[in-house]
């Protein structure tokens, strides 16, 4: 037992032996009473845990059981923990754990700190233009400095803002789904929602995703510069919240919100910008602070969706000069 | 064995007057100063299961069909990045669990920080002589904050995307150079060219984990030549400090502790699902869910995002505040202004410039408290106010009338909470004082009345 207790005293060293002889002089750590139980526990957790490593193994090298995600936390877990826990028990049983005094540290060391500043100061006394030195000093560094970070700008066009108002949309261009096929206008009913892109057009760019609802057309309040923009009662705006870049996935009709009764509204579920469909996309609640972007619709001779033109405003969430142009080809 | 041994080092580096000294360095003892040990010890995990992740991970937005075990999502597009995570979860052995493992580290590791940080702020830890060491710490919740917002956005899933796109509208809502800096770091509009995950990736897995490790070294050394606080007692006084011993006393304790950390962890990692990604389905910029909520470290800003009333700042036609700025920039930046500020108000308002080796109990100092809670409960609510959709979805409560109720709340709840507060650390100061005068009087009344015998 008092091998084991040395082993784990010294074990924490990972040099794991006995103690030979005991030293001659004055114990350097406090001796006190031997506790056979307390080793005989920490010796058998220490087992445990070697065991629970061994399943670990095991478990891992037996293929594909069920639930082997589990198996393996199971065991790696309860390894450690064990181990832990003899861990403990040395603290707290097997070792000294007397509390001792000693003095903090000096709060400051004034002659050092003298000597610091004179050596600093005297190290220039050859220089006979220092503020000149000094400022040569500051103007090679902070050239330098900006030389060094100069390459930080291939990594984007950092001045070019012109794609930010871009979208695929011009006028003629088809609303497709996300498989390509067209969308027909008797295809989009009321109290649902549809997503179209522009037939063609790479669907992850954010300007591409529009969404498409129905509103019987005496609902439709659209003000004087979006007049001409439904078609049939069908309009359309862009799916990417002018809030935060989030896309708007949710249709709040009055069917599937009992708790939030109102017009039907585009939401986003992200921080729930709520945004007016019959009145061009305006705010009805929420932190978005610019309408949804609106895109004019017509309806070919075949029946299908087609865009008149680009939307009213840049898509996406603002920046400084969002409200400065359109949105653009 | 160890003679020889030491010998041999301190032939070769001289250092055995050091090693000595630090045997023999003191821990006091408190259940709070394992705070930061936590926080410690899950880094380690952390950076152990990272570098398994990496073995695996593939930063690559290039779009592939999926054609692995996972059957709801056969055939579907999704970047070569989310499928090798898709792999990691199911035909890696054992990759699951250090996944989940790797995820609950970095919740608990931020976890952890946050109750040191409480911690450390209530009692008075970060006064003169010790601010550098607090300041280091800040800065480590800080860069750890986006540490794990770069984790949960490399997995590339549905979540990850949200939280992206997200990013990219705080980032773009920055007065005067949004733009110019998102474009930067996207190379272009959102969602970006193929670079910016490897940007994400060299950035979560190099950069931050080393900074981290400066600066948690930094902290540490400064904690050591400084030593540890400790509690006012009988025998532990501003000069004497009193605690257990590095070697033998306190080793076993904290290696105990580290054990203790990665078992649970690991435990967690097998047994408690965390972020099932084969849910999420893949990202594209024209889809999104409700329900999706991010890791709890970063529920205060979804808060401050979702409460802020819809307006832009505009002059003219230059928008000067684009609105995510308010609950997804300022809101943070003023959290972190008040964190590094605050040891220097508090020295300017009180004209304390002593040295204090000594903690104070939150009650020592009403004033600290108080404002201390009130800051808290301020974010505290923020945070709540995040999760209104859900408390909407299960308890029937409207969301709308939720937001407007916290938007009231968030001002009026910390200056209640920081006046309750104050009064409470005063009345126990007084109750002290009373109960001290009580057993003064009892004592005297006990020596008279064996005076009188």
């Amino acid at each position: 037992m008092g091998r084991a207790r040395d082993l784990l005293v010294s074990g924490a060293l990972l040099l794991a032996g006995r103690r030979r002889r005991r030293s001659e002089r004055e114990p350097t750590v406090p001796p006190g009473a031997s506790n056979p139980r307390a080793e005989l526990a920490a010796v058998l957790l220490l087992l445990a845990g070697g065991l629970c490593a061994v399943a670990f193994v095991a478990v891992y090298a037996l293929d594909r059981i069920p639930d082997q995600t589990q198996y393996l936390g199971l065991s790696l877990g309860l390894s450690f923990l064990f181990i832990a826990a003899a861990l403990i028990v040395t603290g707290t049983r097997l070792v000294s754990t007397e509390e001792v005094e000693d003095d903090y540290p000096v709060e400051e060391h004034v002659t050092e700190q003298e000597t610091i500043a004179q050596v600093v100061a005297d190290s220039g006394n050859r220089l006979t233009r220092r503020r000149l030195f000094r400022r040569a000093l500051l103007a090679a560094g902070g050239a330098l400095g900006v030389a060094l970070l100069t390459p930080i700008a291939s990594l984007g066009p950092v001045l070019d803002v012109d794609p930010f108002y871009g979208t695929p949309w011009k006028r003629g261009r088809r609303l497709v789904d996300e498989t390509g096929r067209p969308w027909r206008a008797s295809d989009i009913e009321e109290r649902d929602f549809y997503t179209a892109f522009p037939e063609g057009a790479d669907k992850e760019e954010l300007g591409a995703a529009v969404v498409l609802v129905r509103l019987p057309k005496n609902d439709l309040r659209l003000p004087a510069e979006n007049a001409g923009y439904a078609a049939d009662g069908i309009v359309a705006f862009s799916k990417i919240c002018t809030h935060a870049g989030c896309a708007i996935s949710l249709y709040r009709s009055p069917l599937f919100a009992p708790n939030d009764p109102g017009p039907p509204a585009l939401v986003c579920p992200c921080h729930y910008s709520t945004f007016d469909p019959a009145t061009g996309g305006t705010v009805l609640f929420g932190p978005a602070g610019r309408k949804l972007p609106m895109l004019p619709l017509r309806i070919d001779g075949r029946g299908e969706l087609r865009a008149a033109g680009n939307f009213d405003g840049p898509v996406g969430p603002s920046w400084w000069g969002v409200r400065l142009r359109g949105a653009h080809a | 064995m160890i003679r020889g041994l030491v010998r041999f080092l301190d032939q070769r580096s001289g250092t055995a007057p050091l090693v000595r000294k630090t045997l023999r360095y003191l821990f006091p003892d408190h259940w709070s100063f394992l705070l930061g040990e936590v926080a410690l010890y899950a880094f380690i995990v952390l950076v152990a299961t990272g570098t398994y992740l990496a073995l695996f991970y593939q930063d690559s937005t290039v779009q592939v069909v999926y054609h692995g075990p996972y059957v709801p999502l056969q055939g579907q597009q999704m970047s070569e990045a989310y499928r090798s995570v898709m792999d990691i979860s199911t035909t890696v052995k054992a990759g699951l669990l250090i996944r989940q493992t790797h995820h609950w580290a970095a919740d608990v590791f931020i976890a952890a920080i946050t109750l040191h940080l409480l911690r450390i702020f209530f009692t008075g830890a970060y006064r003169k002589p010790r601010e550098l060491t607090y300041w280091i710490g800040v800065t480590i919740l800080t860069v750890a904050l986006l540490e794990g917002y770069l984790g949960y956005s490399l997995v590339d899933d549905l979540l990850s995307g949200m939280g992206l796109a997200i990013g990219y509208g705080v980032a773009l809502s920055i007065p005067f150079v949004g733009a110019n800096l998102a474009s930067l770091i996207w190379d272009g509009p959102f969602p970006g060219q193929h670079a910016f995950f490897a940007r994400m990736y060299i950035a979560h897995v190099f950069l931050i984990p080393a900074l981290i490790a400066v600066l948690l070294t930094l902290h540490l050394t400064l904690v050591a030549l400084r030593h540890h606080t400790q509690f006012r007692s009988r025998r532990a006084t501003e000069r004497k400090i009193v605690g257990v011993p590095l070697y033998p006393g306190q080793t076993p304790r904290s290696l105990g502790l580290f054990f203790a950390v990665t078992g649970v962890l690991f435990l967690l990692g097998g047994l408690a699902q965390i972020n099932p990604i084969w849910l999420w389905g893949p990202y594209h910029t024209y889809t999104s869910t409700n329900g999706a909520q991010p890791d709890w470290y970063l529920g205060w800003l979804i808060g401050g995002l979702r409460l802020m009333p819809g307006w832009d700042f505009v002059i003219g036609k230059y928008t000067v505040v684009p609105n995510p700025f308010w609950g997804g920039a300022l809101f943070p930046l003023a959290v972190f202004a008040f964190l590094y500020l605050w040891p220097w108000l508090e020295r300017r308002a009180t004209g304390d410039t002593r040295y204090h080796n000594l903690l104070e109990r939150p009650r020592d100092a009403p004033v600290r408290t108080a404002i201390g809670l009130g800051v808290l409960t301020f974010i505290f609510l923020i945070f709540v106010a995040g999760s209104a959709d859900r408390i909407d979805v299960l308890f029937g409560i409207s969301y709308t009338a939720q937001i407007w109720v916290y938007r009231v709340m968030v001002w009026v709840a910390p200056v209640v909470v920081g006046l309750v507060a104050h009064r409470v650390c005063v009345e126990l100061q007084r109750g002290e004082l009373v109960e001290r005068d009580r057993e003064r009087a009892e004592e005297e009344a006990a020596v008279a009345a064996a005076g009188s015998r």
